[in-house]
């Protein structure tokens, strides 16, 4: 250990944690302890905070993020757990001149990866010229046979990748890893960005560091120009994700938004004569791109992985036939396996001429003689591992060895692993990393200490080149152990800044792109989206109508205290048909409904807000809170209201917030048919001449309609008044009538309503309905009649989903 | 010898599909030195919106066939006239077992037809340290490839029992070998485990055999069925021999290919999603009928 010179600082202590290892290289500090030049203007301002304002600076990032909704899903029993984003709020900060250095790097090995890519998809070359392996590149799970020999869209294989780079001992960078098949982490750079900007809000260092949107913004047009090449038949693109249970669906909702993309999932696309084209609800349209976030295997269950439940049948053919765009290509994940690293440095002299600039962590296929004994001569010093492995040396598995000893159960010595499956492993350098600073926060002043990072670079094909993001997303260890083994234990994530001398212009200039270009329409609402919005919206309903009524029921259990009294067993019947139990003063049943809107709401992330997704997920956790504490009586009638009216502001955010665009139809489409149906199901229980005394107030309570009711009629009420306010009144909110009319003026405004002049098949039910309760006389509200009503709604729900929900 | 091959399969869905995309792999090809097919037809009813046929990347002869609209039904129709060659006597010139690895790695290929495809696990054979370990105990120090292969497939004939009960189409070879108990399809898996297991490339073959009668007893229509057995490759020389563990013979004239693959998953007759949440239920009748050369 080397202690570094004390500098000027507002807190003595902020280094005085940070201790420097021999041997490892530091981001913050130079060997001879002097501090990097880049670091030395924002350490100096950083240095000058007071522990209180670095507190509630670091705490405005986290609010950020919060209010933002940006989490992490984490694989566990509970497919739907989050947990909080783990930022480590000191930024990795880089000087520009560097950053092009490595890029510089990396373009050359963007492009070795695509040669490589093409001929492991075409002539074989590397393969037949011993290059690599045969039987390396058969037994990969990641190389795809339906692609052989199928020439993609657009020419090229790759269009978005990354790269896991590192940094030694002896300063200079390596790659730990490339990630070819779908990499993450490009939106949650965006994110971290967000947030560091309101920790360090100030002109420096603001204006010094590159700003991420270019690279985004160039990404999108090279999307567009891939999805349509001629401006004559523009085609939509759209973002491809596993959905909902995978672990960084976030992420692909929050870049689906931000790049303004369709965000689909396999059931949203169909392929039809060689075409793929995406359920919308206006029918099928035409896909031209595709930027896949799902693992190729999973793609197309008819060519890939047949027990796929998440792919499109058909989807490798629109490929094949040229029609489709994918970013990347299916079987791009075959580079990212471990062993590819020991042959890169040879093939790209053999493909390009010339030595990487940058070169990739150490690594020996275990399938030769010579390495096979090198690597069991070094163990030491090795990591072990699967060869066809496509995570990073990090994430280390159950069957690794590291420096000579097993990870997980013991399997004999590794000299006998070798020599059993030398082929199948491969031995990789037991890299040391840099290490980076991060704040500890002790409780008391708080100080840097030294963490190992690496950083993910990320690259996308344009129609001038590859184009590098100007900063990146880096990965902190959580102990001050460098070797890249700690990166698997918690860890956090950091902003990485490349930062300039000088302030830099506000925004970069503008890219021109040649000839004709019209951007498609992002707003085409696909089908499932409509479907689940269509659903949250009867959902949400159908809760706060269970409120309602639990409510009622507990109220009057309070006033009587009587379970016998007739109106209650009522209830309790009505309910049960319901699925409630009113046996437990918070039915779980309510928390089904709860978490079945979330679930929708979950699936259209990208077109929900997420101050109503916050709003949802707090209203499952005060329900499921309930069902510990709340009691019989008053407290759960006092427990239902805190639920009505969480309800109420959560369809209040919702439709005051949103965007009357076809989204917000069906959400409001879905809320009117459910109350619909619950009022029609009301009257036809408790407007029945049969049913107990009581009834009618009942329905008017539950209807939220007392007031109006004494208002309107002032007179006690009869069966005339309510059926008249609660079916037949066109102005009250909660009315049959008023409810119908919704449901009309949506179906207006969908696509289609019109044909050839006359209404479509979804309003000639429902016009019908409207007449018939408009011209209805009280008398004529029969029980049946609201049954028959309600057996409308159903039709008119079956309906809407087979023209426009699938 | 020349047959008339037969093969009708029928689907029927609980609930009519949304979509249907289906690949089969029904159509026998021409296979220099062990069959030509003098003519052949697959028809599909009812009639596909779509179909285009192809050959997939072990160069099987692939129909792709779609209906955009809902079907409840399905029936596919196969006729084929077929010549199959007498195969040439093998002779052992296969190297030693523990010399075949070194003669994989001589093959720099990843042609269809290159073993380096059938070495690992694939889709539904995952190597199994149980069977892996029962053909060790198969061989003799010294064994050859070839006599490995050999060894390995009577071994299985001979302790594993046809039963069409005891597994379905997706029993995987490791639950089929602790039973001892399958059909052709898991006798081909097990056995593809086994040589993979020992070094030895092998793959799966589906196809059809002509069955005989009981002695005295006519041959019934449609009771043959589609059949699988086992290829393995033994060294340069040899290349591909192929072994049916199920009736405990070196595949001769009486096998007609359909397809190779690595295992069941890359030749499976009928591959395809249909969007519907019912279940569905299939049947399937194959004739294999020996013509008389002067019949013909």
């Amino acid at each position: 250990m080397t202690q570094n010179p004390i500098r000027v600082s507002a807190q003595p202590d902020l280094f005085a944690s940070y201790g420097q290892t021999s041997g490892v290289a530091d981001e913050l500090f130079d060997a001879t302890g002097q501090m990097r030049p880049v670091w030395r203007r924002f350490v100096d301002r950083f240095s000058r905070l007071s522990p209180e304002d670095i507190r509630a600076r670091f705490e405005r990032g986290d609010q950020y993020l919060r209010d933002a909704g940006v989490f992490f899903r984490q694989y566990s029993n509970d497919p739907l757990a989050e947990r909080a984003w783990p930022l480590s709020h000191i930024p990795v900060i880089l000087h520009e001149l560097e950053w092009e250095h490595i890029c510089a790097g990396l373009t050359q090995r963007a492009d070795l990866l695509e040669r490589v890519m093409a001929d492991l998809y075409g002539p074989g070359s590397l393969v037949s010229d011993g290059h690599l392996p045969a039987e390396l590149v058969a037994r990969s799970p990641q190389w795809l046979r339906p692609m052989v020999g199928v020439e993609p869209r657009g020419g090229h294989y790759l269009h978005f990748i990354a790269f896991e780079i590192g940094r030694s001992p002896d300063g200079s960078w390596f790659v730990l890893g490339d990630r070819t098949q779908a990499p993450s982490g490009a939106g949650f750079a965006l994110e971290n960005r967000m947030a560091t900007g309101r920790i360090f809000p100030e002109r420096f260092p603001r204006a010094h560091i590159h700003k991420l949107a270019g690279f985004f913004s160039a990404f999108r047009e090279a999307t567009e120009e891939l999805a349509s090449p001629s401006y004559k038949h523009p085609r939509m693109s759209g973002i491809l994700t596993p959905g909902p249970s995978n672990d960084t669906y976030y992420e692909h909702t929050y870049i689906a938004r931000y790049l303004g993309m369709m965000l689909l999932e396999g059931e949203d696309i169909v392929v039809e004569n060689g075409e793929a084209m995406v359920r919308t609800i206006e029918g099928l349209q035409p896909l031209g791109m595709l930027w896949r976030r799902i693992d190729a295997l999973f793609a197309d269950p008819l060519e890939f992985n047949p027990t796929s439940q998440i792919g499109t049948p058909g989807l490798m053919e629109a490929v094949r036939t040229g029609h489709l765009a994918m970013a990347n290509a299916f079987g791009s994940g075959v580079l990212e396996m471990r062993a590819m690293m020991a042959f890169l440095p040879r093939i790209s002299e053999v493909l390009m001429g010339e030595a990487l600039k940058l070169p990739n962590i150490a690594t020996w296929w275990c399938g030769g003689v010579n390495e096979r004994n090198y690597v069991r001569d070094n163990a030491q010093n090795m990591l072990i591992s699967p060869a066809d492995a496509v995570d990073l040396p990090f994430d280390l598995g159950a069957t690794t060895a590291l420096g000579g000893e097993f990870r997980g159960t013991a399997m004999g010595s590794i000299a006998d692993w070798l020599d059993r499956e030398g082929d199948r492993l491969v031995g990789q350098e037991a890299v040391t990393l840099s290490t980076t600073p991060a704040w500890d926060d002790d409780g008391e002043s708080g100080s840097l200490v030294p963490r190992p990072m690496t950083v993910r670079v990320f690259a996308a094909r344009t129609a001038l080149g590859w184009h590098f993001m100007k900063g990146g997303y880096a990965r902190i260890g959580s102990s001050d152990d460098a070797t890249a083994l700690a990166m698997q234990r918690g860890g956090s994530v950091a902003d990485v800044w490349v930062v300039s001398d000088r302030p830099l212009p506000k925004e970069g200039p503008k890219r021109q792109v040649e000839g004709n270009y019209r951007r498609v329409s992002p707003g085409v609402l696909p089908a499932r989206a409509a479907d689940n919005l269509y659903w949250l919206g009867r959902y949400m309903e159908r809760t706060e109508d269970a409120a309602r009524l639990v409510r009622a029921y507990h109220l009057r259990l309070a006033a009587t205290d009587n379970r016998n009294d007739p109106r209650l067993k009522m209830l309790r019947d009505y309910l049960e048909g319901f699925g409630i139990d009113l046996a437990q003063p918070m039915p779980e049943a309510l928390i089904t409904r709860i978490a079945a809107a979330r679930n929708c709401a979950m699936r259209v992330r990208d077109r929900f807000s997420t101050d109503g997704m916050s709003a949802l997920g707090d209203l499952l956790k005060t329900a499921t809170r309930m069902l510990e504490t709340v009691q019989p009586g008053d407290d759960s009638a006092r427990a239902m209201s805190v639920l009505v009216r969480k309800i109420a502001g959560i369809t209040g955010l919702v439709h005051e917030n949103m965007y009357r665009f076809a989204g917000w139809r069906f959400l409001s489409f879905g809320r009117a048919l459910e109350r619909a149906d619950a009022m029609a199901a009301l009257l036809a229980a408790f407007s029945d001449p049969k049913a107990p005394e009581g009834s009618l107030d009942l329905a008017v309570e539950v209807g939220d309609s007392i007031i109006t009711h004494q208002r309107r009629y002032r007179v006690e009420s009869n069966r005339d008044t309510v059926v008249d306010l609660l079916a037949l009144d066109a102005d009250n909110p909660r009315g049959l009538l008023f409810l119908v009319r919704e449901l009309r003026k949506h179906a207006e405004a969908f696509p289609n309503a019109q044909l050839h002049g006359r209404p479509s098949e979804l309003l000639r039910v429902i016009l019908p309905l409207e007449t018939g309760i408009a011209c209805a006389r009280t008398e004529e509200m029969t029980v049946a009649r609201f049954n028959a009503i309600r057996g409308e709604l159903a039709r008119i729900s079956d309906l809407l989903s087979s023209i426009y929900l699938r | 010898m020349l047959y008339d091959v037969s093969l009708t399969i029928d689907y029927s869905y609980d609930a009519a599909s949304d979509r249907t995309r289906n690949i089969l792999r029904l159509l026998p090809s021409d296979i220099p030195g062990v069959q030509t097919v003098r003519q052949r037809l697959l028809t599909v009813h009812p009639r596909p919106q779509e179909r285009r046929d192809g050959r997939d990347f072990f160069l099987n002869e692939t129909s792709m066939v779609a209906w955009h609209r809902p079907i409840d039904a399905l029936k596919l129709q196969l006729t084929a006239r077929i010549e199959r060659f007498e195969p040439a006597p093998i002779f052992d010139f296969s190297p030693p077992l523990d010399e075949l690895h070194h003669e994989l790695l001589m093959v720099p290929s990843l042609a269809p037809e290159a073993p380096h495809h059938f070495i690992a696990a694939s889709p539904r054979v995952a190597l199994s340290g149980a069977i892996t370990e029962y053909a060790w105990e198969c061989l003799n120090e010294g064994v050859t490839a070839l006599g490995a292969v050999e060894a390995v497939g009577r071994a299985l004939n001979r302790d594993m029992a046809f039963d069409p009960e005891a597994t379905d189409v997706d029993t995987p070879p490791e639950e089929a070998f602790e039973k001892r108990h399958g059909v052709c399809q898991d006798f081909a898996h097990v056995m593809i485990a086994a040589l993979r297991g020992i070094g030895i490339p092998a793959g799966y073959v589906s196809g059809f055999l002509r069955t005989f009668p009981p002695p005295g007893q006519p041959r019934l229509e449609g009771a043959d069925a589609m059949h699988a057995w086992v290829r393995a490759w033994v060294g340069n020389q040899l290349g591909w021999i192929e072994f049916d563990p199920t009736n405990n013979q070196f595949a001769g004239t009486d096998y007609i290919t359909i397809g190779y693959g690595r295992d069941y998953e890359d030749v499976a007759p009928v591959r395809g999603a249909m969007r519907t949440s019912g279940g569905h239920e299939t049947s399937q009748a194959v004739d294999v009928l020996p013509i008389e050369e002067g019949a013909a």
